[in-house]
């Protein structure tokens, strides 16, 4: 953050070459962190920056004494307020955990026992560390209900986790790591689960804390926008070391590093690419969404009359927050979900509500890829039998034409033909997500549902799936129907959008002409969610909302 | 929630119904006529006709069945043919006893085995919770007349501590009733201690794997708290289900205990009335049986219900 803070009291943290070691199964030691050091002082907020694995909460949480099981903290200090934590007993890093140190976890719905009330949870530290009676406790956490703008202050924090929503729980958590008035707090990737709108307003929440009780923070995430919100400054890791670290200016205006280069122009080109043209080149639709109505067994219209239609080679991306009915879209689609009313034709021919129903050659040229690619491959298959599968149901090929195919579909994923003998567990996270469009390839389908497909994956990783997409679809023609919530993604493949809000269709058209002006004032509040790299972007987007009112 | 309780409620009814349906049809099956078993040598056709009406045995079986739900809701299970007493005074000292025995050693071994599991949990993999796991499995190997015999050789032949035959009678004191039936106590606390043990491990094991349980160690709080108070309420449904099935087995399946200790309970008696053909005995030991079991598992999914804070406190 760019604004200038009163000067620290003196420094808080002082990690000096942190490392920490894992023991896997077969008994190998692996470096998780090796050779970090940094400092923290009062007031200051440190981002810590990097895809998965690359030790962010490794090092988070080794500021609380913690190391996850199998792991260990095996040299270097982690000296607060100027003694070694390393050192301590396990009474003493009971009186460290909650009170000096406290963390915010990304999901709160998991982070919350849902057998207890909130305000249990939330006084729980304050009460079994005997710092506080009951009746002070209650006090200081109706008044950080209120700082974190909870509804009904007084009584919030009689409901239990599952009668409060995302976000609500999300601060309720940062109540709770800040009911001991700890000197640092350790932020996990605290909005990563949220929905860019939910995300805005927590972001705010957070920053107007930190400020406002001047505590030293850690916040680590792999999203820079929202790290350049909140940091003073970013640290860079990879692979456990640390790539560089600055101030939040220098590191996302003008990264010294590669790597981090690379990180600032995948955002960069999230933000500002132009929006894909309209480059379908059927005059037909492939398939026609007509005022689908649809409903789970004894709920309300998950969806309610919607209707799309995509053409050969068109991208459609559907967007929305979660709840809104994407993927139940997706469900009728294919059939999972039958249809209560409307009408879906594929080819110009209605296709039968179940998915029983339908004709093989329908189901084939339908096909579907899923957020969770580890959850999708069957762990104990090799590739030729996951890939292969498809060629010999849907064509009925021969073994050997099957081997012959199947290379192919591993030469158009960009693998090696020896990969064809690898199980899914031999594979990165990217290359497994490549199986799965491989999978769906094999059928050669008119069109692919792709459910959350990137979501999983960190950004750079991402960003070469989709260029993938692309190249498969300027090859092949298949149209995509891409569900997703990340915004920056539909300006990078889809040429139309759909915007879904509690189940119905609020704007559809060309990407470029529903993100432009005039908005649909859904479509608007969805586009200034989402966070932008200037570090003053969240004061103006709050400003602005207030002055809107 | 009332709904969902409610639903339990009709579902336990209807099972019991069709229970002692079955229960009348099967006894209507069993081989042998009653009437020739109860004559014997003077089995005339005159004299079968004349029990037969007696007993009621020439109307249809339905009607008898109807007749009989009746009088059962009513406590009234007919008259033992081997002794012409009503039923239920020859059930009701039986009955008594078997709940005597099932209470006493349910009172032992679903708190210890609660507590051993909890323990083990959180010592998990020490040496404690090996020693545990290994002594509690070879317990519920062995078979229970073995684990019978065993304790009677030991601690009622070789050291005499405790008698080897388990009868009491009435006007003996209460101390001296647990102390006549220690023995059968120990051994069915033996053979269900593992099953119930086992379970709480398990189930808290599971649920300290949860994110929260993490959140819980990160705000500092001790081992044993996090355990007892972030664990223990959400792993209740299982260790209930688990405890319910072990007392059902308490009262309904000690037969063999019962008759290594002889044991004046529920399940000799049924064993005796069925080698006697003593039908309404059978039937009615029979019902009894089938409600304990159906009640048990009634409650058990009731508090299942009631664990889930979800049901308990909806939106």
């Amino acid at each position: 953050m760019a604004q200038v803070r009163p000067k620290a009291e003196g420094q808080i943290l002082d990690v000096r070459n942190l490392r920490i070691e894992a023991v896997t199964e077969t008994g190998q030691r692996v470096t998780l962190i090796d050779d970090i050091s940094f400092t923290l002082n009062a007031g200051e907020v440190l981002g810590l920056i990097g895809e998965s694995g690359a030790g962010k909460s490794t090092i988070g949480l080794s500021t609380l004494a913690y190391a996850r099981t199998g792991c260990q903290i095996t040299g270097g200090q982690i000296m607060l307020h100027g003694s070694d934590l390393r050192g301590l007993s396990v009474r003493g890093r009971q009186s460290l955990r909650g009170v000096k140190v406290a963390y915010i976890a990304q999901s709160a719905a998991a982070a919350f026992n849902p057998a207890h009330t909130i305000f249990d949870q939330v006084a729980e530290v304050a009460l079994k560390h005997g710092l506080m009676n009951r009746a002070q406790v209650r006090m200081d956490a109706i008044r950080l209900f209120r700082e974190l703008d909870l509804p009904n202050p007084d009584v919030f924090g009689k409901r239990y986790p599952h009668q409060v929503s995302g976000g609500q729980l999300q601060r309720a958590m940062a109540a709770m790591a800040m009911i001991a008035k700890p000197d640092l707090l350790v932020f996990d990737e605290p909005t990563t689960a949220l929905d860019v709108t939910t995300q805005v307003e927590v972001l705010a929440s957070f920053k107007k804390l930190i400020r406002e009780h001047r505590t030293a923070a850690l916040y680590i995430t792999h999203d820079l926008a929202v790290v350049a919100q909140i940091a003073d400054r970013i640290m860079v890791l990879r692979g456990g070391k640390m790539v560089e670290q600055g101030t939040a200016t220098q590191i996302l205006q003008q990264p010294g590093m590669d790597y981090t280069r690379m990180l600032v122009a995948e955002r960069v080109a999230a933000e500002q690419s132009r929006f894909v043209e309209d480059h379908a080149a059927g005059d037909r639709p492939v398939l026609e969404v007509k005022n689908v109505v649809a409903a789970y067994r004894g709920t309300v219209n998950v969806i309610d009359d919607v209707s799309i239609d995509v053409r050969r080679g068109d991208t459609l991306a559907i967007v929305g927050e979660s709840g809104s009915g994407k993927s139940t879209l997706a469900r009728v689609i294919v059939g999972l979900l039958p249809r209560r009313q409307g009408d879906v034709l594929f080819d110009a021919a209605s296709l039968k509500p179940r998915l029983q129903d339908r004709s093989k050659e329908q189901l084939r040229r339908i096909q579907m890829i899923y957020q969770m690619p580890d959850v999708a491959l069957n762990p104990r298959q090799t590739l030729l039998d996951i890939i292969g599968r498809p060629v010999q149901f849907y064509f009925g090929k021969r073994r050997a034409e099957v081997r012959v195919r199947v290379e192919e579909l591993l030469q158009q994923i960009d693998l090696p033909p020896d990969y064809i003998k690898r199980r899914p567990h031999e594979l990165s996270g990217g290359q497994k997500q490549r199986v799965c469009i491989a999978r769906a390839l094999a059928a050669e389908p008119d069109i692919i549902i792709c459910d959350e497909i990137t979501s999983a994956l960190d950004p750079l990783v991402a960003d070469e799936i989709l260029r993938l997409l692309r190249r498969i679809q300027d090859d092949t023609g298949v149209a995509f129907l891409f569900i997703t919530h990340d915004l920056g993604t539909v300006r990078r493949i889809a040429n139309k959008v759909a915007v879904m809000l509690k189940g119905k269709m609020v704007a559809n058209g060309p990407t470029e002409q529903v993100f432009s002006p005039p908005f649909h004032p859904y479509t608007e509040l969805l586009l200034s969610s989402v966070p932008e790299m200037r570090p003053d972007w969240l004061d103006e987007v709050l400003s602005r909302r207030r002055k809107a009112g | 929630m009332l709904k969902l309780l409610g639903q339990r409620l009709v579902l336990g009814i209807l099972t019991l119904i069709l229970v002692s349906a079955l229960i009348f049809a099967v006894t209507e099956w069993l081989p042998g006529d009653i009437a020739t078993n109860i004559l014997g040598q003077q089995a005339t056709p005159e004299n079968v006709a004349a029990i037969r009406a007696e007993l009621g045995l020439d109307r249809p079986p339905y009607e008898r069945y109807v007749e009989w739900l009746r009088g059962a809701v009513d406590g009234d299970f007919g008259t033992s043919l081997a002794n012409k007493r009503p039923v239920a005074d020859v059930i009701g000292p039986r009955l008594w006893n078997t709940l005597f025995l099932a209470a006493y050693a349910a009172l032992i071994a679903v708190p210890l085995s609660v507590f051993l599991g909890i323990l083990a949990a959180i010592y998990r993999n020490s040496i404690y919770d090996r020693l545990v796991n290994i002594s509690t499995l070879a317990a519920i190997s062995m078979p229970e007349f073995f684990i019978g015999y065993i304790l009677i050789l030991f601690l009622a032949v070789q050291f005499r501590w405790f008698p080897a035959i388990a009868t009491f009678k009435p006007e003996q004191t209460f101390t001296q009733h647990l102390y006549a039936t220690f023995l059968p106590m120990l051994t069915l606390v033996l053979v269900v201690i593992a099953h119930m043990m086992r379970m709480t491990r398990t189930s808290v094991l599971t649920v300290m794997a949860s994110p929260y349980i993490e959140m819980a160690l990160l705000k500092g709080l001790s081992k044993a708290r996090i355990v007892v108070r972030h664990a223990l309420p959400n792993a209740m449904a299982p260790i209930i289900n688990v405890i319910a099935l072990n007392l059902a087995y308490l009262i309904v399946g000690v037969v063999v205990v019962e008759a290594v200790f002889t044991y004046n309970g529920l399940g000799r008696l049924m064993v005796d009335a069925v080698s006697k053909r003593d039908v309404p005995v059978v039937q009615a030991c029979g019902l009894i049986f089938a409600v304990v079991f159906i009640g048990l598992n009634l409650i058990a999914d009731v508090l299942s219900i009631l664990s889930n804070p979800r049901l308990r406190h909806p939106r």
